[in-house]
């Protein structure tokens, strides 16, 4: 799905959304008559300071209105930006500082849903889709912690190799599917019905904390995760 | 009682130390319980496929303790280990750990030492960071304070050096290094003029303890000493605690005035002239107590605003 | 992964009261030690995950020298090798005993 599609199949006309540079901004109303903050990225945007820091602002904009609406973060970004000038910067703290202002929007009533439409990787990935309250995605979209050639570089893996063991396991290779098995992704939406009632039907259910743990348990691509985080939270709690 | 290491010598390099040779400086004797241990064998169920071998505690050590008596809950990260990278399990023992610190409204001390998400696990390590990040939000919101250390071999990158901007303190020595994109991974992307990885001194002006403490990017600058690294530590669990609009908005203004201050800075050393240091191209060499006796009349501080 | 068991006699038990020790990392050239307390005085018995296959007869000789030389006995040792060598081995293998033998603080 465009741009244009996911917009026109959440709001039909009603919204005032627009691009500047790579950024989205705007207001949606969607036929329930609920009111949606839009941010997000376009055109596989790189996420480096002064896009982070113009998001939080956005974000934190938002946090203060009294209109407790939710904030829908439409995602097409590659990574963080990956120069010299980000890093001397301190990149860490402004990708840091856009997850912590989503997390406290939350808390002040406007719950966040990322809808990952393109890419999205790494730095990029944790600080905005992965820092939304849930997030699903429209079917095409490629999120990635890394491309699979970088991989193989690195880890000094034949690619060949790398994409055989991708057939056996969702827990590293790129790509919609193994991100859904992790339980990284909550839905894959279906772009052959209106994206506004499978927004509302979202909204409709309560946010109650992160149950990735438990989707990546039920779904088989992370066995693990849940069980040892909730065991250490008894051992803690046993321990006093 | 567990498996920290015999009783810690004299002076132990932080950056040489393993990760549980740190708690056991870090903590007051006879008080670590290590939860989910060696012992347990809870190990990575993903790297047999890569024929690589596994730790018992899959790299991190976590706990409670006491430091200086009050009671916290630590972790170690071990850097030697796959980089010291996230993992599923590695991760989740810290996304535990910090959802019992706002459970139990438990202060949390983390030795990091991190090259990032380890890619023969990438999906699960990238996601822990998320609900590491997202725990930890929590847990500072509920009161508890967070304090990250930074001076080990792996540094602080990618994934871990997120976890670390959502810190309430972040002490460094001149050895950590904390970054999003390591060195490598901006030459390959951009070219060696964009950033030469072999160029040591680069990579300390531009990520390096010493450039983080003078911008703004952490807050406490110790010698290379475990014992320097607790005392900080001590230091940091009595600064103001909690996490809310007025200090993500000071955070804000801090980070808006940055750009604007040093957004046209190339180079490290362009920064420390912008702040005002005399001989910005000494700044390496000095000692520690040279270096803060220059670097704190004029460093940025993010004090109450982080 | 190679896994080796060995079950040994060993001639003297381990002194003390730890429960258990770790020596070691797993890094290139290095290895982590678990040492707990099980099974009989007499006996000692050790298991390596190795990703270097074929060094059986290596390890069998390393392992029986530090059985028959130090206080392994009563002692169950697993072992995560990251490539080390037969001296690197010995070192955290006595290490690891010198450790579980140490009073408690």
């Amino acid at each position: 799905m465009t741009l244009a599609d996911i917009l026109a199949s959440l709001f039909g006309d009603a919204h005032d959304v627009t691009l500047a540079g790579d950024s989205l901004a705007g207001r949606g109303t969607l036929p329930d008559g609920g009111a949606v903050h839009v941010l997000g990225f376009a055109n596989r945007a790189e996420l480096g300071v002064d896009q982070a820091i113009g998001l939080a602002a956005r974000v934190l904009d938002i946090a203060k209105t009294a209109d407790r609406a939710p904030i829908l973060f439409l995602i097409d970004s590659s990574s963080q930006r990956m120069s010299r000038r980000d890093e001397l910067l301190g990149l860490n703290e402004y990708l840091a500082h856009l997850a912590k202002a989503l997390a406290f929007a939350e808390q002040a009533g406007h719950r966040s849903v990322g809808l990952l439409y393109g890419g999205s990787a790494a730095g990029a990935f944790i600080a905005t889709a992965l820092a939304c309250s849930a997030l699903v995605a429209v079917p095409g979209a490629d999120p990635a912690v890394m491309d699979l050639p970088s991989m193989a570089r690195v880890t000094k893996l034949p690619i060949e190799v790398l994409q055989q063991k991708a057939r056996t396991t969702p827990v590293f290779a790129p790509g919609l599917q193994n991100l859904v098995l992790v339980g990284a992704v909550a839905e894959v939406w279906d772009p052959a019905q209106p994206l506004s009632g499978q927004l509302t039907a979202l909204l409709a259910r309560p946010a109650d904390g992160d149950r990735r743990g438990a989707l990546g348990k039920a779904r088989g691509g992370r066995a693990k995760a849940s069980d040892i985080a909730d065991t250490v939270v008894a051992s803690a709690t046993a321990h006093g | 009682m567990s498996a920290l290491s015999a009783m810690p010598p004299a002076r132990l390099s932080w950056f040489e130390a393993v990760a549980r040779q740190r708690l056991a400086a870090l903590v007051d004797p006879g008080n670590f319980e290590e939860f989910i241990g060696p012992e347990q064998r809870e190990i990575s169920p993903h790297l047999q496929v890569f024929d690589l071998p596994a730790e018992f505690d899959d790299g991190i050590v976590i706990g409670a303790a006491r430091i200086g008596g009050a009671p916290v809950l630590v972790a170690a990260q071990e850097g030697r280990f796959m980089g010291g990278a996230f993992g599923e399990v590695h991760g989740a023992k810290l996304t535990g750990l910090l959802r019992a610190a706002k459970a139990l409204k438990r202060d949390v001390v983390i030795a990091f030492d991190t090259g990032g998400v380890r890619l023969q696990e990438a999906n699960a390590g990238e996601l822990s960071i998320s609900e590491i990040i997202r725990a930890l939000v929590e847990a500072r919101s509920a009161g508890a304070r967070v304090v990250g250390l930074i001076g080990g071999r792996a540094g602080c990158y990618g994934g871990g050096g997120l976890v670390a901007g959502c810190c309430s303190t972040l002490v460094v020595s001149e050895q950590g290094r904390i970054s999003v994109s390591g060195p490598e991974v901006i030459e390959t992307n951009k070219g060696v003029e964009e950033f030469d990885s072999q160029d040591r001194a680069l990579v300390w002006r531009t990520m390096g303890g010493k450039h983080r403490y003078l911008i703004g990017g952490a807050d406490v600058f110790v010698d290379d000493d475990a014992a320097a690294f607790r005392t900080a530590a001590i230091a940091a669990l009595s600064r103001p605690a909690g996490l809310d609009g007025a200090r993500l908005a000071a955070e804000q203004a801090r980070l808006e005035r940055r750009l604007t201050r040093f957004g046209a800075d190339r180079d490290g050393r362009d920064v420390w002239r912008t702040l005002g240091l005399a001989d910005a191209d000494a700044i390496p060499d000095l000692a520690t107590e040279a270096f803060l006796r220059q670097a704190d009349p004029c460093r940025e501080t993010a004090d109450d605003a982080r | 992964m190679e896994i080796l068991r060995f079950d040994l006699a060993a001639p003297t038990p381990a002194t003390g009261a730890r429960k258990m020790a770790l020596v070691g990392v797993v890094a290139s050239g290095n290895l982590e030690v678990l040492l707990e307390r099980e099974g009989p005085a007499d006996r000692c018995t050790v298991e390596i995950n190795t990703s270097a296959h074929g060094f059986k007869a290596l390890w069998e000789a390393v392992v029986s020298d530090f059985v028959s030389r130090r206080t392994a006995g009563g002692l169950r040792i697993s072992i995560n090798d990251g490539g080390a060598r037969p001296d690197m081995v010995s070192l955290r293998l006595a290490q690891g005993v010198r450790l579980i033998e140490e009073a408690q603080s």
